[in-house]
């Protein structure tokens, strides 16, 4: 049993509260890590892809302190504030962004040792609050009192609607096999065979529907650059508008973890009865699935030129949901009748 | 013992909730400290590409998704249903599946209808 187990079981107190406090600050550090060398490994990666270099001057030859620089910049920038913004919803939005994005990795476990709450409703947590930072981006539309910005938030709360079922729906299939929603038993579930080899199309619907999640190029509508500047963020400068990027990236690293913990076996081995789940390999496997994910979703940012809004709804719609139905009951019927 | 864990758990979710409140304060704290501050009436105008704003932003405008909206309450009420069910689905087994298609096939038919009805076209 490992340490944090043992903290679990430990009647609760203020020092428990202090350890976890230690421990979510661990946590904050590593995202925020994750997220500085996220971004260089992104525009390094966009650069090979696109036969230019990509950032090489700070930090050596491969730029490894760009991304350190440009927060540092953004500290130092002016915050400006539009004349006619409501001023009150204008501070919390980034805010209300930021938070649920950082709520959700409280439920993902790691490795067998390594995970922080262990909560029987984790899947159900997680979709409830990231579902929240919706709320934020459309705040900051309606309280820049900006067009582009108003447009990008109704964006925003569309996709939204349309991409949050498909989701949601695309991982009962997981949840029939596993009987529980705790992710650590959705882990534990995996041992033999990852959940990519039984629910190839929940993975799919969950992989799409989790880009547009994420506003990332192809479903990039309500930040869209060419034609409503930066969106739901054109008004914002400085640190307010990093807490928007941080939300973004941070997300990124979540839905990542997510996606390895519910399709590709977490912490065990890739390949099966090789009995290679030794201690400390359960780090070296997650950290390497996770990784290939991160990859994925920058391969196809640069890949896919971005939907038209009417597309999205109706891709949405009318092959993602009917899909992602019939797969819970294609699902559903395979236990029954192989299981 | 499984009560405590169960207590320990929210109070992580506690803890992260703290952290991810203090992140932004202690930030945007220490960067009023750090940048500068020059206002201008100029600097504080609405951005609309170097046009000279016009209009208030917020005004009534069709909102286009409407019909979305209310099908996404009706799709995600389905979800909380799916979600015990699937879980208990051991329990449950055929006679529960059978149900449950009877119930996911009659918001089919109402997709389908707003299908036909074109509200699923962004008009």
């Amino acid at each position: 049993m490992s340490w944090i187990d043992q903290l679990l079981q430990s009647p609760p107190g203020w020092s428990n509260f202090l350890t976890f406090m230690a421990l979510g600050s661990m946590m904050l550090t590593i995202t925020l890590g994750f997220v500085t060398y996220a971004i260089l490994a992104e525009r390094k990666i966009m650069g090979a892809m696109q036969l230019r270099h990509g950032p090489n001057q700070v930090g050596g030859r491969f730029g490894l302190l760009q991304t350190v620089a440009d927060i540092l910049k953004l500290l130092l920038k002016e915050d400006i504030r539009p004349a006619h913004a409501d001023r009150a919803l204008f501070i919390i939005a980034p805010i209300l962004t930021y938070v649920p994005a950082f709520l959700v990795i409280a439920v993902l476990p790691f490795t067998e040792a390594f995970h922080f709450a262990d909560i029987g409703i984790g899947l159900l947590y997680y979709i409830a609050i990231s579902g929240l930072s919706t709320i934020g981006i459309v705040t900051a539309g309606w309280a820049s009192n900006n067009k582009y910005a108003l447009m990008g938030g109704m964006r925003a709360a569309a996709q939204m609607i349309s991409y949050e079922i498909p989701l949601v729906m695309s991982v009962v299939g997981i949840i029939l096999f596993t009987g529980s929603l705790n992710l650590i038993d959705i882990v534990n579930a995996q041992e033999s065979l990852a959940f990519i080899f039984l629910q190839p199309i929940a993975f799919l619907i969950f992989f799409i529907a989790g880009t547009a999640e994420l506003n990332r190029t192809p479903f990039d509508l309500p930040e869209a650059e060419s034609e409503l500047v930066a969106g739901y963020h054109v008004e914002y400068s400085g640190f307010r508008f990093a807490f928007f990027m941080l939300s973004e990236y941070v997300y990124l690293f979540a839905i990542s973890a997510l996606i390895t913990i519910l399709f590709l076996g977490g912490w065990h081995d890739p390949i099966p009865y090789l009995e290679l789940d030794g201690p400390g390999l359960g780090a070296i496997w997650f950290s390497l699935k996770f990784i290939g994910v991160v990859f994925l979703f920058i391969w196809v940012r640069v890949s896919f030129p971005r939907l038209r809004a009417d597309q999205l709804m109706e891709f949405g719609w009318k092959v993602l949901l009917p899909v992602a139905l019939a797969n819970i009951f294609v699902s559903a019927v395979i236990k029954e009748f192989f299981f | 013992m499984d009560f405590f864990v169960y207590q320990n758990s929210y109070v992580f979710v506690a803890a992260f909730l703290l952290l991810g409140l203090l992140l932004p304060i202690t930030a945007l704290t220490v960067g009023r400290w750090l940048r500068p501050h020059h206002p201008d009436p100029l600097k504080s105008t609405t951005y609309e590409s170097g046009i000279e704003p016009f209009h208030d932003a917020r005004v009534q405008f069709n909102v286009r998704y409407y019909m979305f909206a209310l099908l996404f309450v009706i799709f995600d009420v389905e979800t909380v249903f799916l979600y015990p069910w699937a879980v208990a689905y051991d329990e449950l087994g055929l006679f529960a599946l059978v149900e449950m298609l009877i119930f996911v096939v009659m918001l089919l038919i109402g997709l389908i209808y707003a299908w036909k009805k074109k509200v699923l076209t962004w008009t």
